[in-house]
């Protein structure tokens, strides 16, 4: 991407994944909704500046897990450890945490009573207590980065889908977090608006942030994931490198997976 | 098989077009939607015949047969239209009741300042919205409070005094402005995950709800006193006022609920997702869609409010509807048309009001709306 070279003093260094450095810690996680046991025995370590695909058939728990990390879903059982805060129904935690974890979802999740820069500046301005004028310039520069600073004073209703997902990763990087989850970023979207919205995520990774998605775009996996971990029944099943990981999937149940979605 | 030539390949781009030219004026509209064929015809003539049937008689009572000046009901005896001496006559009481004629001053003022804090805030373009909203929240309420009741060396007016329009606006402007932020926080309170909040809040809608309003006013003002201790006393119309300002609210609560309903989870995630506390979620994300959305059911509501007013008449307080009919036993204006023209004008007043709360919410539904326009 030519844009990260202009990226100026909000731009991460590249980082090698260092063993040492470690942003999300998930140890025996078990969640059940009433009976039904959705999440079994879940662990998983994901170092900083790490990228991880996460992909299964639906119903397989991945987006429950993902949405675990920044309490949108309470867990039952086991630890969950976010940038060395570990959370519980502490509030003030999961405020901390929430602060540092930018979530997209696949329906966008943007706010249509407030224009493109309202959205982007509402959480610096009231949860960081930025002042407005900084917030509108942190704004604008990822709406830049996102390539929409021409929509800025849109409502999201007037948007394309692409556009509304590139400014609801553009809202979430304002917080400037350390990590971001993405929940199906592209599922939602006509085919011709996936790529644009790759394309913003790619380089994200190339920055060094780290990243959790939940996505079946397999070739955005094999681009820059470091690892692909595929889930089925609520349980981690297979874990590998992304190479490997395509064409020698050991589990029968990823090797089914992986024959249905790569025709 | 006939071979057919499938292979198609489009060498020049369709032009963009204008759209087609409307046909034109009002003799092209009314052929298009009046008579466009005969059963159409047909359908327009009766709707004209009834409009003519419905209106021909109040335009003549209210207009051409109509007795304009007079000083008694000697004037309008004989005459079939409305008697509108009368109401000329009797025009400052149905305003004012019966409060004192020398210090008819001080209710203007606080007219005048309602309209003139009013005005500028429904209008979204004028400016100071904040200092607007201050007087109108604080400023206004304080100091109306003191002229109306006196204080401050002014004659002290007793609230059993006051009647006509100013009691009606009293009790609707003040249920008004108290049920909607009560209303909110009880429908809030009813989707808490707090039980004891929540069934609280449900125990008091339901309660208000339940009952009728003839029955909180008559309670207010006939059982209250009973069990108040000897010599506390306080004032009816106040009674009044709290007893319609918590039933108004209990309906708005179930309005604004309704409207809460239907924000769908994703904003609530995507609000916490940024770390939004509760009340920064609610009161920046959630409520501004809730509320917009539920407009038509609060103005419905407001205009409901506006119309129970007249009930407080059961608790011998006088209203504007209130004032009007007691100002038939006069026997200076006693004429077959008297009454007739007093509920007309009450019923224009009234129609008014509720009119104007009408169009100014279409406008802010307009005016909110922020999706793609079709």
């Amino acid at each position: 991407m030519s844009e990260t070279a202009a990226m100026t003093a909000e731009a991460k260094p590249k980082m090698a994944v260092s063993e040492t450095d470690v942003a999300i810690e998930i140890v025996g996680m078990n969640k059940w909704y009433g009976d039904f046991h959705v999440l079994k025995d879940i662990n998983l370590k994901v170092m900083r500046g790490e990228r991880i695909v996460v992909c299964g058939p639906s119903g397989s728990g991945k987006s429950t897990m993902i949405r675990c990390i920044n309490r949108l879903e309470e867990h039952q059982k086991g630890d969950i450890i976010v940038d060395g805060i570990t959370l519980t129904n502490d509030l003030k935690r999961i405020d901390e945490i929430r602060r540092e974890v930018g979530m997209v979802f696949q329906h966008f999740n943007l706010f249509p009573h407030l224009t493109i820069l309202e959205n982007c500046t509402l959480a610096p301005i009231w949860v960081r207590k930025m002042p407005k004028k900084q917030a509108e310039e942190v704004a604008m520069h990822y709406l830049e980065r996102v390539k929409i600073p021409e929509q800025a004073l849109k409502y999201p209703g007037q948007l394309s889908g692409g556009q509304q997902q590139r400014v609801a990763i553009a809202r979430s990087l304002c917080m400037n977090p350390r990590i971001m989850l993405f929940d199906e970023p592209t599922s939602a979207l006509d085919p011709e608006m996936i790529k644009e919205v790759l394309d913003v995520m790619v380089g994200l990774a190339e920055e060094g942030m780290t990243m959790l998605c939940v996505t079946h775009e397999m070739g955005f996996a094999r681009q820059v994931a470091n690892r692909v971990i595929f889930m089925d029944a609520g349980q981690i099943v297979e874990e590998n490198a992304p190479e490997p990981f395509f064409t020698n999937p050991q589990h029968e149940r990823t090797q089914l997976f992986l024959s249905q979605i790569l025709h | 098989m006939a071979a057919t030539d499938v292979h198609y390949v489009r060498d020049e781009m369709a032009p963009v077009l204008p759209p087609p030219a409307a046909s034109g004026g009002l003799l092209g509209w009314m052929r298009a939607n009046l008579f466009s064929s005969l059963g159409n015809t047909a359908l327009t003539l009766v709707g004209v015949l009834i409009l003519w049937l419905l209106f021909e008689p109040l335009i003549r009572f209210a207009l051409i047969d109509a007795v304009w000046t007079g000083a008694n009901r000697e004037a309008c005896l004989g005459h079939h239209g409305a008697c509108w001496p009368y109401v000329a006559d009797y025009f400052s009481q149905f305003i004012y009741g019966r409060y004192p004629l020398g210090e008819r001053w001080r209710v203007d003022i606080v007219f005048a300042a309602f309209a003139f804090g009013l005005v500028p805030l429904l209008v979204p373009s004028a400016p100071l919205k904040r200092a607007n909203v201050i007087f109108m929240l604080v400023v206004f309420p304080v100091a109306a409070y003191f002229l109306l009741t006196g204080g401050f060396g002014m004659e002290i007016v007793e609230t059993a005094n006051w009647g006509g329009l100013l009691v009606t606006l009293v009790i609707a402007v003040t249920g008004i402005v108290a049920s909607l932020p009560l209303g909110i926080v009880l429908a809030l309170g009813r989707r808490s995950q707090m039980p004891v909040v929540r069934l609280a809040s449900v125990v008091f809608i339901e309660f208000w709800r339940g009952v009728p309003l003839i029955t909180v006013l008559f309670m207010s003002s006939v059982m209250l006193p009973l069990f108040l201790p000897e010599g506390v006393t306080f004032d009816k119309l106040l009674r009044a006022l709290i007893g319609v300002a918590l039933f108004a609210s209990a309906y708005m609560a179930e309005v604004v609920r309704g409207g809460l309903q239907a924000i769908p989870k994703g904003q609530y995630e995507g609000a916490m997702a940024l770390g939004l506390r509760y009340w920064q979620m609610m009161g920046l994300i959630i409520m501004p869609q809730a509320l917009k959305m539920v407009i038509p059911g609060i103005v419905n509501t407001f205009i409901g409010l506006f119309k129970d007013t007249t009930l407080v008449l059961i608790i011998g307080l006088f209203d504007l509807l209130g004032q009007i009919q007691s100002s038939y036993t006069d026997p200076t204006w006693a004429t077959p048309t008297q009454s007739h023209t007093g509920y007309l004008f009450a019923a224009a007043i009234y129609w008014t009001f509720c009119f104007s709360m009408s169009r100014y919410s279409i406008f802010m539904e307009k005016r909110l709306h922020t999706g793609h326009k079709r």
